[in-house]
This record gives structure tokens, C-alpha cells and sequence, in this order.
């Protein structure tokens, strides 16, 4: 499906939008009812991702990109492992105080004239928000570019109850107008090439010009022409928080494109939606954070927009402010005393732009709308209690063995989560809840049995003994370039290496004497 | 100095050259190396599974049989593996504390403390970049994610490869990417795992390096293996076996990945 309408033949680039574009299926994803659970395992969905020449050309020129901005400017600041550092002190400051942080921020929003929810899980998070929209008699809401209402499917929501929810982020607007799902947690539309985003506001935007090209600075003026009606027109805006301040129930939104400003400033009444870690304890933290997170997801030193606001402020900006705190698994996570770091996240996805594996087969492979290295660590601990660490029987539960363990994702995040210490800790979890399952598992099998093997001298001199019989598999070039299963998954593109005609520790004993071992 | 040698599993198995080569360096160095036949694994397969409970027995033997090293009968343990050395240093005593193992897990940390991956044996530990080896070829250095990112040997192999007569050292391009092994991630995510060679590979190849070098043999197991479908002719050696070469005492790299299986008789120089 999506690799018929990626495979458009440039020629069609100039054909009259009405008639050959439109109702196109542009989502390869068709979209989901479970934003943190979509689709097949991690293996599956990569299989098909790879086959994918369009995309992997999108996504390696998009990452190599910001990852070069990236390691730019962070390269000029002298104290970045200090701010790491800070970062990260910070985040496990707030986490080991969380409940009295959340009731300071409730206590100080409240004061400035906010109104302050609590949301357990996605759909009462959904309920508040689509209440606060009835109330105010509206059937459209403009919205700030949010993860948190990307994880309650906070669109869908409003929609069953007749309410439009307008993403004004250009790549979020490009995400919705596909029908798509985001691929990327900064960039939802990395997966889309330029040519590929003029097809889809020709079809689904409505007011696109019928003569648009592919010219970046053409889109963005057909986006900004058609949000800025949306901006004007809105009583109510959604958005989410980078940042709440403890302290003085300060909330804060950065972004690059000036459409959070409007949606922050322009209605009358705004309400945010906000995942109960994002606390920092005083106004003087955002300091670190707000050096940190620009540098390390757009590249840039400094975002182009940071909206601050306390509660309501009479006669500027809405005048009506409601604060909804998710919860939606967390409490779980912060439970966990290894996985809990996963909560330190500041969304800047330096992990996804950095990690191989994300680089060659894109964001829907996750199945989740958080993916890349921070998605396989927090999706299946988000979604434990529905089945994620379940063992592999769920989807999620195929998430923490996608990444080769290669540490890129820790050596680049602003706040030092471990993310492949976490990513293993979390298998174990997958294993030993797989434990309870009933049927033979290959391999568990095959791991007591190594355990068996690997834990003694005498029993692996023995097995690299027989091992070194394996010689007679082998061809006359000295490889084996076929092999039965499991170990066919390695000889389809591989070759294995004859075993030699003795082991290291069979020469240790004729060289060096004492015997054979 | 008196060294025990952890030879890793794989490399006892099916790369005998490097273990063999790291003891012929370190004794033409002077020093005496001393191979605990009681070793088997680290146990990073069955940690990095997730498989904690079988890896306790794997772990608890390579604990047991290094532990002397703790009481001075050995200076230092070397092991020539990059992700061994970060498992044992990283991993090993974690294991064992979540196994409620506390006393284990004191021993294996007090290990850990005194086990050096090759590069920081030589240039930390004895203090030698130039180890008088002669190797001369065109050689290119795969940096292995664990050896860069976990253990941070930094330049180390670089300045010692730098020190060896008559190599030609030429870059790798993305040389910090991730070749795609990963352990068991080879076989439960194999397509994205081939993707990922596929591009070292090219890379591997761009160089017209004869001889493709890191200090892991798993990474060049798994890259060999590309190279091998390939024919591309390039030989897989570990960094010991360049460092042991001399004159006197040459390593001859294959004309494929790995020698001929003809060439592979007992006793064969590389092997």
C-alpha cells in the first residue's frame, strides 16, 4: 500500500491534484486504536520496513543530517558533560520526590487562577479535555505539537465526540493530513520526502494552491496560509509541556515554528496536557534543561520560541487555563528501580537520530508513537500492565531486543538514561515472566543448556573439541555458507567461519604443558 | 609481570589465533601469561538475552577462576574482547547482587577491578605503544561499539597500531557505527542486523584494506562473514595477531576472511 504511492513516477508531480491524488491511502500506517500498541512485532514490521528503498533514502539523509547539527553544537560548549550531569541529578531529584512535587505544581497553578486535573489513564485524560471543549460550545481545537496527546490518541477522542483537533506543527499537520502516524518523536514526518508532502496537501488540505511545488519554502507558505486561518478562528487551544516548575507552577513550551506561540497566546482558553514526570523543582532548573534540549534535538543553541506561562493573566493570553497530570503507566515505571530512569526523558530524540537501528527501519517498526531507543525502553514499561514485559505473547514485548546494544543512544542523552543497561533489564523481565508460560520455548532451551555448557572448564573443552569436528561441514574455501535453523538466520547473508583444526586451550596444553585440560 | 589469560569463549572455539597471539606478545614483552584452564564464558550471552538466572552458574566460574587475581597471585587479568571485558566490568556483579550472590558479587567486582581488554593492558597498565611488531599491509580498524562506548579505550588501539613497522593504517568511513551484531539481535532481528553489515561492509571494502582489524573477534566474525559471501578478500584478524607479528615471526593474512580450509592444519601460524 505505501509503496504505491511512494513509487510515484515524478511525471506525476505535475498532474492537477483532483484528479489522480486525492483519496490516495498516504498512511502507511492506517490509524491506530492503541497508540502505544499498533502492528506486528518489532521483527516483522522491520522486515517490511527494509524492503522499503524510499523510506531508508528519507530516513538516512533526515538523521545523518541532525546528527551532524547535533554533534556540532554540542561540541562547542564546554561544559556539556557538566549539564549532563546536572540533567541528570535533576531528573532523579524529581523522581524520588514526585508526589510532593505534583502537589506543589497543583497548589501554585490553582493559586495563579489554573485549574488543575488529574488523569489516570488515557481516556480520562480524553474526557477532561473534550469536556473542557463542550463546555466552551467548540467543534474545532487548535493544538501545539504534543507527545503526551499522541500516547491518549487524544485526536481520535475529540473526533468521536465531534470535535476537529488541528495539528498546527507543519510535520504534525503533515502526520495528520496523511492519515499517517508519527515516525519520530521532534520530526513525525521524517519518514516523507518533500515530494511526497506536496502530493498530500494537494489532496487533503483543501486551500493548498492548485499550481504548489515541491519547493520547501512553497509548502511551508501553503501550511502557514492555511493555519493561519485555524490560529485566528480557535476559542480553544491543546497543548503539551516540556517543562512544569514545581515552584511557581510555571509551565513551558519550546518549538521552532512560532505556532505553539499562537496556539499558547491567541484563545481564549488553552489546556494542557502534561505526563506527571515532566516536573523540574524550581524555576532555576530550566537553565540546564532549556541548554540542553535545543542542542540536542533540533541542533540549534537555542529554540526559536520558548512560551513561559503561570496560571491566567487577566486581559493577556487565554483567559481560562486547565492543567490535565497523565499518569497512564507511569506510576508503574517509576515503581521499577532500573526502568524508572526511562522517566527522565526530555523528548529530545538525539537517541532515535543516533541509533542504527532506528536509521534503517524508521519509527513505525516500533509500533508505538514513541520510538527509536527511548520508545523500546519506555513503550512496553508504559504498557506492562496490559502485557508489555509479558513475555512473547505481545507486540510490545518484542521491543527491548531491537538494538544491537551498541550504547550510541546513552552517549548521546542529555540526561544520561542508561538506555542499554535498561534495554537488557528489561529482557530479563520479558524472560522471567516468560518463565510462567506453559510449552517449550527453543530458547530457553538452548540458554540452559549453554548455561550447562559455559559453566565449567572441563564440560566446554570438551564441547570445543567436538565443535572443532564442525570442519567437516565446511567447504573447501573454509566456511560454511549454509546452515540448519536457528542458525540459518545467520548463513541467509552470512558466512560462518570453519572451526579450527584445535581449540586455543588444545594448543595451551601442548605448548605450554600440564597436560590436556 | 604475571598475567592470567581469560581467552573468551569464541575465540577459544573457533578464533584460536588471537588468544595464541596475545600470549606471544605479552611473552615476547617479557611477560609471563598463565591460561586458568577452569575458564569457560563471561556469561554476556546469557545476560544480554536477558537470560540472568543461567547466566549466575556461567558468571560464578569466571568469577571463581580469576578470583586469585584478587589476591595478588596474578598482577592482571587480559581478555583480547572489547564487550567481554565491559560485561565483566559492567555486568557480572550485577548479576550476581540481583541473584541476592552479594559475596559473588564483591569478588567479581574486586575481578572486574584488576581485568583489562588488550589495548589497556599494553597502553595503560604496561605502558608500551610500541610493541615491536611488523606487519606490513593495508590495514583498516572496526573501533566495536563496546571497546568505544563501555569501556572507552579511546585512541589506545589506534596509537598501537600506529607503532607497528611497515603498516599502511587507513580510516574506516563511519567507522563508530554499529556493525550489526549484537549478540542473539544477529538472529532475532537478522534482516535489520544484515542491513546494518551490509553498510560496514561497503565501508570495509571503500578502504581497499587487505586486512580488516578490531579488538573483538564476535565483530569480526560477524563482519567476516559478510565479507566472506562477498569473496570481498579481505582478511579478519584480531589486533593481537598484528601486534604479535615480526619479522622472525610473521602473521600472514588469508586472501579471504578466513585461511582456506586446506591451510587450516594444526599448528598453521594464524590459527
Amino acid at each position: 500500500m505505501s509503496r504505491a504511492f511512494l513509487g510515484l513516477p515524478r511525471s506525476r508531480r505535475d498532474a492537477h491534484p483532483d484528479a489522480d491524488v486525492a483519496g490516495e491511502p498516504f498512511g502507511p500506517v492506517p490509524h491506530p486504536d492503541a497508540p502505544l500498541r499498533w502492528g506486528p512485532t518489532f521483527p516483522d514490521a522491520a522486515r517490511t520496513a527494509l524492503d522499503n528503498a524510499q523510506l531508508r533514502r528519507n530516513l538516512g539523509h533526515a538523521t545523518s543530517t541532525i546528527r551532524a547539527k547535533r554533534a556540532a553544537v554540542v561540541g562547542e560548549v564546554p561544559d556539556w558533560e557538566g549539564l549532563r550531569d546536572a540533567g541528570a541529578t535533576l531528573k532523579e531529584r524529581v523522581m524520588a520526590t514526585l508526589p510532593e512535587l505534583l502537589d506543589e505544581l497543583e497548589r501554585n497553578v490553582t493559586e495563579r487562577g489554573g485549574v488543575v486535573h488529574w488523569a489516570r489513564d488515557a481516556a480520562e485524560a480524553n474526557r477532561i479535555v473534550s469536556a473542557v471543549a463542550t463546555a466552551k460550545g467548540v467543534d474545532e481545537v487548535v493544538k501545539v505539537k504534543s507527545m503526551a496527546t499522541q500516547e491518549i490518541g487524544l485526536n481520535e477522542a475529540l473526533a468521536a465526540d465531534g470535535i476537529a483537533a488541528v495539528e498546527t506543527d507543519l510535520a504534525e499537520l503533515i502526520v495528520q493530513l496523511a492519515d499517517d502516524m508519527p515516525s519520530h518523536i521532534l520530526v513525525p514526518a521524517i519518514h516523507r520526502n518533500r515530494s511526497e508532502i506536496r502530493d498530500i496537501f494537494l489532496a487533503r488540505m483543501g486551500d493548498a494552491p492548485r499550481d504548489l511545488s515541491d519547493v520547501p519554502r512553497e509548502l511551508a507558505m501553503a501550511a502557514r496560509a492555511h493555519l493561519r486561518r485555524k490560529f485566528l478562528s480557535a476559542k480553544v487551544a491543546v497543548s503539551g509541556a516540556n517543562f512544569a516548575v514545581a515552584d511557581t507552577g510555571t509551565l513551558a513550551v519550546v518549538e521552532s515554528e512560532g505556532n505553539g506561540r499562537m496556539c499558547l497566546t491567541l484563545p481564549e482558553t488553552l489546556v494542557t496536557v502534561m505526563g506527571i514526570e515532566k516536573l523540574v523543582p524550581s524555576f532555576d532548573d530550566l537553565e540546564v534543561f532549556l541548554q540542553l534540549l535545543p542542542r540536542s534535538s533540533t541542533g540549534e543553541r537555542m529554540n526559536p520560541y520558548t512560551s513561559l506561562w503561570t496560571g491566567v493573566t487577566p486581559g493577556d493570553g487565554p483567559q481560562e487555563f486547565h492543567l490535565v497530570l497523565l499518569d497512564n503507566g507511569r506510576t508503574d515505571v517509576l515503581a521499577d528501580e532500573v526502568g524508572r530512569s526511562a522517566l527522565h526523558c526530555i523528548r529530545c530524540s538525539a537517541c532515535l537520530n543516533v541509533c542504527p537501528v532506528y536509521e534503517r527501519v524508521g519509527g513505525h517498526a516500533y509500533g508505538s508513537v514513541y520510538p527509536g531507543p527511548i520508545g523500546a525502553i519506555l513503550t512496553p514499561q508504559l504498557t506492562a500492565s496490559s502485557g508489555g514485559l509479558s513475555g512473547h505473547h505481545d507486540p510490545n514485548a518484542s521491543l527491548p531486543y531491537a538494538s544491537t546494544l551498541c550504547g550510541a543512544c546513552y552517549e548521546v542523552c542529555p540526561v544520561k538514561i542508561d538506555i542499554p543497561a535498561i534495554l537488557v533489564d528489561l529482557r530479563a523481565r520479558e524472560v522471567d515472566a516468560d518463565r510462567a508460560h506453559r510449552g517449550v520455548d527453543p530458547w530457553a532451551a538452548a540458554m540452559k543448556a549453554a548455561s550447562w555448557v559455559m559453566s565449567d572448564g572441563d564440560r566446554f573443552a570438551l564441547a570445543g573439541r567436538a565443535a572443532t569436528l564442525g570442519r567437516a561441514v565446511a567447504g573447501r574455501d573454509g566456511v560454511i555458507a549454509s546452515a540448519p535453523p536457528p542458525a540459518s538466520a545467520w548463513t541467509r547473508s552470512r558466512d560462518l567461519p570453519a572451526p579450527p583444526a584445535r581449540t586455543f586451550r588444545q594448543w595451551w596444553a601442548t605448548e605450554h604443558g600440564g597436560g590436556a585440560p | 609481570m604475571r598475567i592470567a589469560l581469560a581467552a573468551t569463549c569464541i575465540a577459544d572455539t573457533l578464533f584460536p589465533g588471537a588468544p595464541r597471539a596475545t600470549v606471544r606478545l605479552l611473552e615476547r614483552l617479557g611477560h609471563e601469561v598463565v591460561f586458568p584452564a577452569s575458564q569457560a564464558c563471561c556469561g554476556q550471552m546469557h545476560v544480554n538475552t536477558g537470560y540472568f538466572r543461567e547466566a549466575v552458574p556461567v558468571v560464578r566460574n569466571h568469577v571463581e577462576t580469576f578470583a586469585p587475581v584478587a589476591d595478588g597471585e596474578w598482577d592482571a587479568v587480559v581478555i583480547p574482547s572489547g564487550s567481554c571485558a565491559g560485561s565483566i566490568r559492567h555486568q557480572q556483579a550485577m548479576v550476581c547482587r540481583r541473584a541476592g550472590l552479594d559475596d559473588l558479587a564483591a569478588t567479581a567486582a574486586a575481578v572486574a577491578e584488576r581485568t583489562y581488554e588488550l589495548s589497556e593492558l599494553l597502553v595503560d597498565v604496561l605502558g608500551v605503544t610500541d610493541v615491536g611488531a611488523w606487519f606490513p599491509y593495508r590495514v583498516t580498524y572496526h573501533p566495536t561499539c563496546h571497546s568505544l562506548r563501555m569501556l572507552h579505550v579511546g585512541d589506545k588501539p589506534f596509537r598501537l597500531l600506529r607503532a607497528v613497522e611497515g603498516i599502511d593504517l587507513v580510516d574506516l568511513p563511519d567507522a563508530e557505527g554499529c556493525c550489526g551484531f549484537g549478540g542473539t539481535f544477529a538472529l532475532k532481528n537478522a534482516p535489520t542486523s544484515a542491513a546494518m553489515l551490509a553498510d560496514k561492509a561497503s565501508a570495509v571494502r571503500a578502504t581497499g584494506a587487505e586486512v580488516l582489524t578490531a579488538g573483538d573477534m564476535s565483530c569480526l566474525m560477524h563482519i567476516g562473514g559478510g565479507l566472506s559471501r562477498e569473496r570481498a578478500g579481505v582478511s579478519m584478524l584480531h589486533l593481537a595477531e598484528i601486534l604479535a607479528s615480526t619479522r622472525d615471526h610473521p602473521t600472514v593474512p588469508a586472501d579471504s576472511a578466513w585461511p582456506l580450509r586446506s591451510h587450516l592444519s594444526p599448528g598453521e601460524a594464524s590459527r
